[in-house]
């Protein structure tokens, strides 16, 4: 009797979801930068913005995208993101996305999943190259990893706490249409944006535009990692549109974001940092994103060969 | 059974000719008459052999030998091919056959990796 007291008078629920609750913070600071201090593919320095640079056939990209802000009249958060991108043929990348956050005093929460396709229109290269994307997404409200901005998301939506929002469900498909261009060494990429709530609510709409171009245009004889030719420089500017029914620029949130990557010297580690800043009354003030990915090439051969398929 | 592989071989082989062949021919007339800036400059062979490492040695293999979706690049149409047919190739790739293209890299890179692929010896660092 004694000893069933005593066990009941250390058993506190509360004290094991307060060990889960830093146990999982832990793991996704250690995600963020241990990550970080490992290994990003090709898409130039965008955090938004898509290119119409492709995941190469077989390649296996792991990735996390994190962003870090404090909305006027809310707590600091940070979004993160795990990405899973694979080039299935040359003219089709896939990519599954994790999404989580972690919000000043109220906790850490998975918020969902996505699943993008990437689909290249015109094969050969143009002066501008067509890509469809289509997403599905299985989100809740609580999600902060602000992939892109569309409607009239702004600040507010940041500042809702998330014990009240993670119940709100958002399934919503989206679709992009990617335009990019290479240009003497720029890259111009424009993304425009259409989102729907699979259930209800209109379509919504957002854009993205980015430039970015890298220190140096020739490669150096020497391996090496500081050099000028692994840096990537540019700025990206997204934004919403409203809806079909109030489409515009009224009203949304805008921001404008200059942006690093550097590429290691093996070619298959990238890191990434992007501060953006709000231009218009609704944003957030700021919006401090990094990351970093690692590139497996060939993965699909070596898990053939790993599973007896040897052709 | 072993008559079957070599004729698997050979045909894997022939198979793998054709593409690159067919792949090379393909470069319109003007761009095979592109000039390469780098032609015969050491440093800048030296910079492709570590770019070709980079990017190709995963698919067509670290002696130029070709893969298993992959055409070899020691075969003599490459070599004797015009500079700017392979410039094509490399910026267009053919995606509907699995070669990517590289058009992300600087035009200086792909010139550089050209002038690797058209020295004498090529040797991947």
């Amino acid at each position: 009797m004694r000893i069933a007291e005593r066990d009941s008078a250390t058993f506190d629920p509360r004290r094991i979801v307060k060990r889960w609750r830093i146990a999982l913070r832990s793991i996704s600071i250690v995600v963020a930068f241990v990550a970080a201090s490992s290994v990003w593919g090709g898409e130039g320095p965008f955090f938004v913005t898509y290119t119409h640079q492709m995941e190469e056939p077989g390649n296996l990209e792991f990735g996390t995208k994190n962003v870090v802000s404090r909305p006027t009249g809310g707590y600091r958060f940070v979004g993160t993101t795990a990405e899973l991108e694979y080039g299935l043929k040359g003219w089709w990348t896939t990519e599954v996305y994790l999404d989580g956050q972690t919000t000043g005093g109220q906790g850490t929460l998975f918020t969902g999943y996505r699943w993008e396709n990437r689909f290249r229109l015109l094969l050969g290269e143009h002066w501008i190259n067509p890509v469809l994307y289509v997403e599905f997404e299985n989100i809740n409200g609580a999600d902060k990893s602000l992939l892109e901005i569309v409607n009239h998301d702004g600040n507010d939506d940041l500042t809702e706490p998330s014990a009240d929002v993670r119940f709100e469900k958002k399934r919503e498909i989206e679709a992009k249409l990617i335009l990019g261009s290479y240009y003497k060494g720029w890259t111009i990429a424009e993304n425009f944006i259409a989102e729907k709530n699979v259930k209800h609510e209109p379509f919504e709409f957002g854009y993205a535009v980015g430039v970015s171009r890298p220190l140096e245009l020739a490669a150096r004889p020497e391996r090496c990692n500081l050099c000028a030719e692994n840096f990537q420089v540019g700025v990206e500017i997204y934004g919403g549109l409203g809806t079909h029914e109030h489409f515009g620029v009224r009203g949304t949130s805008h921001y404008i974001a200059p942006t690093v990557s550097w590429a290691l010297a093996n070619g298959t580690t990238t890191f990434k940092i992007s501060p953006g800043f709000g231009v218009t009354e609704n944003s957030t003030g700021y919006l401090i994103r990094f990351g970093v990915a690692y590139e497996v090439a060939q993965f699909g051969r070596v898990a053939r060969n790993l599973f007896g398929d040897r052709r | 059974m072993k008559r079957l592989y070599i004729a698997f071989l050979n045909a894997s082989l022939t198979w793998a000719t054709s593409v690159t062949g067919n792949l090379i021919q393909s470069a319109p007339a003007e761009a095979a008459e592109r000039r390469n800036p780098f032609e015969a400059d050491a440093t800048a062979q030296r910079a492709g052999a570590k770019l070709y490492a980079r990017e190709c040695v995963s698919c067509h293999g670290s002696n130029r030998e070709g893969g298993r979706s992959a055409p070899p690049h020691k075969r003599p149409d490459v070599r004797s091919a015009a500079p700017g047919s392979l410039f094509w190739v490399l910026t267009n790739g053919s995606l509907g056959r699995g070669m990517p293209s590289f058009a992300h890299l600087p035009e200086a890179q792909r010139w550089q990796i050209i002038t690797f692929l058209k020295s004498s010896h090529p040797q991947t660092p």
